[in-house]
């Protein structure tokens, strides 16, 4: 109906427009000023899951199935709920990690594994071809039904028109052309294509306005409504409202959400524009409604489109995968039919832009990288290596392109859209044990990954691949039903003898049950190992942290300016330049000589290269160039056992710290008063032996004078013999006090304890110190009452006691005049003496310091004959029986010592004998 | 030649002892039995040669020393150090207030004389 | 995205309704050939549960200030 050169010239007018809007979105990227930094472009980009087979092949099935399409777009409806922390976690690992596709994300999540990579790679290239196959089989469907419409040939053509004759070859040449366009023009550090990205959100919008306005026509022009058309349909027999309708269609029911729910995620297209292309977390938010309610939307109109195609073509055998356009044209809305070929162009243009960018991306990163990188390991790469990996792109791109087409010109007649599409999915929902698990089971291995997406590919190679190619006649179809070799248990399409289901439900089924079998049966069979475990902590453990963890487990050397070289020649020079300045002014270095070669900075080159040649040959790049020390699980653990101490014993240290402080502030104290002891002992030592020294000298000093001059003077001689005696003896009993104050106070002191009559000794003590008084002329008053005192005591020691106190009197009672009084008393169950004199008294600053040892009263014109240890010792004597000794004095009144002891109690006296009631003084 | 003498000690023993042995070397004696005492008969009299002791009440010797060595006018009378402290650290503390010499107790009567004499005639020898 | 606990809460509870109004036998209960103001019962009933989850999820998410 259209003549061909109108169908390219709109075509191509389409294609520009999207071309015009990626650049311009390119460029205010370039700008700073995103256009797809809104949450709605976001969730419309994300409708690319949209295709050609939504477009046109769910009329199709929805024609020969009823309500069978909806799965497909339920699955994603539910799945969307849990985004909340499925794909919030997929993007903030994919952000930190710099993960570019999905093979990136499986191969970082097991490890950084170049192997895991390539194997996803090619999984997802065989299984997608099959999926551009069809977009191209739309597109030129669609072209043929407009150019050629109503002599479509619904048998299908494909594999009969020689390929340079082909459309459908230079539609994939134009594509490819169309596709390097968009997404090669520079390599990108975070692998992000904002222009494409704009475009497929435009064209999101244009292929749903174009299938609303089909719909809109099918139901509202057409017919009167949907009650309208549901009769027509009904009358007509062509109604099928109910789901259980095929053969095991419950089964499909359940297993085709399965299918979707996992595609939506693990299509390498979904992949880069839910997770690469995201450029900010909050943009999850609206897509969890908006994505579902786009699918709900674009989906209203397709059974009303089936009916009223099926109302309309009855009785021809027009492919109801082609309603969509064969419909307006059928009823010659010329207008409406262009709409619809470019809704179905733009839906089929968009899969298989973003398809074979994201796979270009995998198959260089990840598939051509590795192979390059062993071979360097021999010999020199090449200078600049930015070009080479675009070379690589976009050679990968016209591969895939050509691919495609090869499948749909070999096989893509043998099924409808719908089927095709979902052999696709259940090659990439291999993928899904690998990936879900991973994100939430810190255990599973590099070898359970292996295993399970080697066995699902391997089952999904057998049960789906092996039969299409089957039933396109390259392969014997006896095999399908016999099974290989005759073994029947092993038939491709009901395997191990499992029937009922059709043949995606079935291969579903096994391939679950292998790959997560195998996943979890090798997952389990070996303890992870460091690289492991430190990425599935990274992994699991995404939301836990703020800041990007795991930049810790790395022992090495590096040479910042190496690392610099290689961002140089895989990103180019200018870029690695900036992102290095960046770098070095987030670390507060100068430049970028003087960052530190630390295992932050390797990390960050690691990353930064991960955006161009991706992570697992990355690590490789940078552990070529560090020296890299791999550290054992062991050590890990010590590391982190260390750290978990280290965390603990600082709080204990706090503890001990603050005990410290305070254990210190004691021993401080002690030690003061340790050195005061000290001092005081010094003092003690200096005090006795001056005063040993002293008489001493005299001693010597007449002896020697009266030995060298035999002619001193008799008077003079007598008197220095009567010095040298004197001093002797005040030697002696110097020598006598010291001693004993020193038994006494060192605790080696014998101690008696006796019943003693005190009246009876200070009679005693008065007739001992008789001497003395007389020689001063002194005067002694008793004052002693008629009941006995009796105190336990050592006798001798209180005689002590009452002698140095009365000699003390004496001496200090002035000459002639002296008068001591003493006095006995009995108060509250305690015996007091006191000896009083009349002689200077003691000063009260003196008053203290009396007791101490070598004080020796000052004041007085007269130096007093005294060792200064007398009451020191009486004190001792008094105190160590309990008692008490003190002193009273006013200057010029005379001094009053009084001591008083406990009295022995009545009941107990016994006088005269030996009572040893006390433990000797232990000092 | 005389010269005259001042003894500073609180032990009169001490004192009668030395004052006997300066006397039999034909030295006139004045003597003191505390620090300030010592001080105010420095200025009366103008004694030659100073016995100090140490371990005196009220002033003690070093505080004598020191005070009289900060007088200019007596700043070259020899002081002799007589004490029963008889640490290094005390004679050293001596010395450098300005003691000429130190000798502790018990004393032998003859280093005693010696040192005087040589202490004495040092002034004379225009040291 | 930063949901809170009670909003992510409310999404799986949205995901587990899903399961039960269009997965579980509850499905059966609508899948005849009846018609209900002109439309089969089950589109209207597979839409109706599909518009209902959707609203859903957009007031529980749009909901959620953070």
């Amino acid at each position: 109906m259209l003549s061909t050169k109108l169908i390219v010239v709109y075509s191509l007018l389409y294609l520009g427009l999207l071309f015009a809007i990626a650049y311009w979105a390119d460029r205010r990227a370039d700008q700073q000023r995103s256009v797809i930094s809104r949450p709605t472009v976001y969730a419309l980009s994300l409708a690319v899951y949209c295709t050609a087979w939504t477009y046109y092949g769910s009329v199709g099935r929805a024609a020969a199935s009823g309500v069978g399409f909806l799965p497909i777009y339920l699955g994603p409806t539910l799945i969307a709920a849990l985004w909340g922390t499925l794909l919030l976690k997929m993007v903030r690992i994919s952000k930190t990690q710099r993960i570019t596709s999905i093979a990136d994300f499986i191969a970082s999540r097991y490890g950084k594994s170049q192997l895991l990579g390539g194997i996803v790679t090619v999984i997802a290239v065989l299984g997608v071809v099959p999926y551009i196959a069809l977009q191209l089989k739309a597109i030129s469907r669609s072209v043929t039904i407009l150019q050629s419409f109503p002599d479509v040939d619904s048998a299908g053509t494909a594999g009969t028109i020689p390929i340079l004759q082909d459309t459908a070859l230079y539609v994939a040449l134009l594509l490819a052309a169309f596709t390097i366009l968009f997404g090669t023009r520079h390599l990108d550090a975070s692998e992000r294509h904002e222009g494409m990205v704009a475009a497929i959100a435009f064209e999101s919008i244009v292929k749903l306005i174009a299938f609303l306005a089909v719909g809109v026509f099918a139901t509202f022009y057409l017919h009167d409504g949907f009650a309208d058309l549901f009769d027509k349909a009904e009358l007509a027999g062509f109604l099928k409202p109910v789901i259980a309708d095929e053969r095991g269609s419950y089964g499909n029911w359940y297993s085709l959400t399965i299918l979707a729910a996992f595609a939506v995620m693990m299509l390498p297209r979904q992949f880069q524009v839910a997770v690469v292309e995201n450029s900010s977390e909050n943009h999850l938010r609206r897509a969890v409604w908006m994505f579902p309610l786009y699918l709900l939307l674009i989906n209203i109109f397709v059974i009303p489109i089936a009916l009223a195609g099926q109302l309309t073509f009855a009785g021809t055998n027009m492919d109801a995968d082609t309603f969509v356009l064969t419909l307006p044209m059928a009823h010659d809305q010329g207008g409406l039919s262009l709409l619809a070929f470019i809704g179905g162009l733009s839906a089929a243009t968009g899969m298989v832009i973003v398809e074979t960018i994201a796979l270009s991306t995998m198959v260089c990163n990840d598939l051509v990288m590795p192979g390059l990188l062993s071979r360097w390991k021999r010999m020199a790469p090449e200078a600049d290596l930015s070009r080479l990996l675009l070379r690589i792109r976009r050679g990968a791109i016209i591969v895939i392109l050509l691919l495609g087409y090869l499948y749909f010109h070999f096989a893509g007649e043998a099924y409808a859209l719908v089927s095709i599409g979902l052999i696709s999915f259940s090659a990439v929902a291999q993928f899904a044990p690998a990936m879900l698990i991973g994100l939430y089971w810190r255990g599973g291995t590099h070898a359970g990954a292996l295993a399970g997406l080697l066995a699902g590919f391997g089952i999904w190679l057998y049960t789906l691949l092996l039969p299409s190619f089957a039933k396109s006649g390259w392969l014997p179809g006896g095999m399908l039903e016999h099974g290989p070799f005759g073994i029947e248990l092993l038939r491709p399409q009901e395997l191990f003898g499992l029937t009922g289901m059709n043949e995606i439900t079935h291969c579903l089924f096994w391939s679950m049950v292998f790959n997560i079998g195998a996943y979890l049966f090798f997952s389990l069979r070996r303890a992870p190992n460091v690289h492991e475990t430190t990425q599935a902590t990274l992994f699991v453990d995404v939301l836990k942290h703020e800041r990007p963890p795991g930049i810790g487990l790395w022992r090495g050397k590096a040479e910042v300016k190496e690392l610099f070289g290689l961002a140089e020649r895989f990103l180019g020079a200018e870029r690695a330049r900036r992102a290095f300045r960046q770098y070095a002014a987030r670390r507060e270095a100068e430049d970028v000589s003087s960052l530190p070669a630390d295992a932050e900075t390797v990390h960050f080159a690691e990353t930064l290269l991960a955006g161009a040649i991706g992570s697992a040959s990355a690590r490789v790049m940078v552990a070529s160039v560090t020296a890299e020390e791999a550290l054992g699980l062991d050590e890990v653990l010590d590391i982190l056992d260390e750290a978990s101490q280290i965390r603990a014993y600082s709080h204990e240290l706090e503890q001990k710290s603050i005990e410290l402080e305070a254990a210190s502030r004691e021993l401080k104290q002690a030690n003061e008063q340790l050195k005061e002891i000290d001092r005081l002992k010094d003092d003690f030592m200096s005090s006795v032996t001056h005063e040993l020294r002293t008489p001493l000298a005299s001693i010597r000093a007449f002896s020697e004078i009266l030995f060298d001059d035999p002619k001193v003077a008799l008077e003079e001689r007598r008197r220095f013999l009567g010095i040298i005696v004197s001093e002797t003896k005040r030697l002696s009993r110097l020598v006598n006090q010291v001693l004993d104050l020193a038994k006494i106070e060192s605790g080696h002191a014998d101690w008696g304890a006796e019943s003693v009559d005190v009246a009876e000794l200070i009679n005693e003590g008065i007739q001992v110190t008789e001497q003395l008084f007389r020689e001063r002329g002194a005067r002694v008053e008793c004052d002693v009452p008629e009941r006995p005192c009796v105190v336990t005591v050592d006798r001798d020691r209180l005689m002590q006691v009452l002698v140095n106190l009365l000699s003390n009197a004496v001496k200090f009672a002035p000459a002639d005049e002296g008068i001591v009084k003493l006095r006995l008393s009995a108060e509250s169950g305690k015996c007091r003496v006191s000896v009083s004199d009349n002689g200077p008294g003691i000063p009260k600053a003196d008053q203290p310091h009396i007791f101490e040892k070598f004080h020796q009263g000052s004041g007085g014109s007269d130096k007093p004959v005294g060792t200064g240890l007398g009451l020191p010792i009486s004190r001792r004597i008094i105190e160590h029986f309990d008692g008490r000794i003190w002193v009273d004095s006013a200057p010029r009144n005379g001094a009053t010592f009084t001591f008083e002891l406990p009295m022995k109690r009545n009941s107990d006296q016994r006088v005269g004998k030996t009572d040893v009631e006390e433990s000797p003084d232990s000092g | 030649m005389s010269k005259k003498v001042l003894i500073v000690d609180d032990e009169p023993n001490i004192v009668l002892s030395v004052e006997f042995l300066m006397r039999r070397e034909g030295h006139e004696v004045v003597t003191a039995s505390d620090g300030q005492e010592a001080i105010d008969l420095l200025a009366s009299t103008r004694p030659d040669l100073m016995i100090l002791d140490v371990m005196m009440p009220r002033k003690n010797g070093f505080e004598v020393c020191a005070e009289v060595r900060a007088d200019p006018a007596l700043s070259r009378m020899p002081i002799l150090m007589l004490t029963a402290k008889g640490r290094e650290a005390e004679m050293k503390k001596g010395i450098s207030l300005g003691a000429d010499a130190y000798i502790t107790k018990p004393f032998s009567t003859h280093d005693l004389v010696a040192k005087v004499h040589e202490l004495l005639h040092r002034e004379d020898a225009g040291d | 995205m930063h949901h809170s606990i009670l909003t992510r809460q409310r999404l799986v509870g949205i995901f587990l309704l899903g399961l039960l109004l269009l997965y579980s036998p509850a499905l059966t209960l609508f899948d005849r050939a009846v018609e209900w103001a002109g439309f089969p019962v089950s589109y209207l009933y597979l839409f109706g549960v599909w518009l209902l989850l959707v609203v859903l999820a957009a007031i529980t998410v749009e909901a959620d200030n953070r």
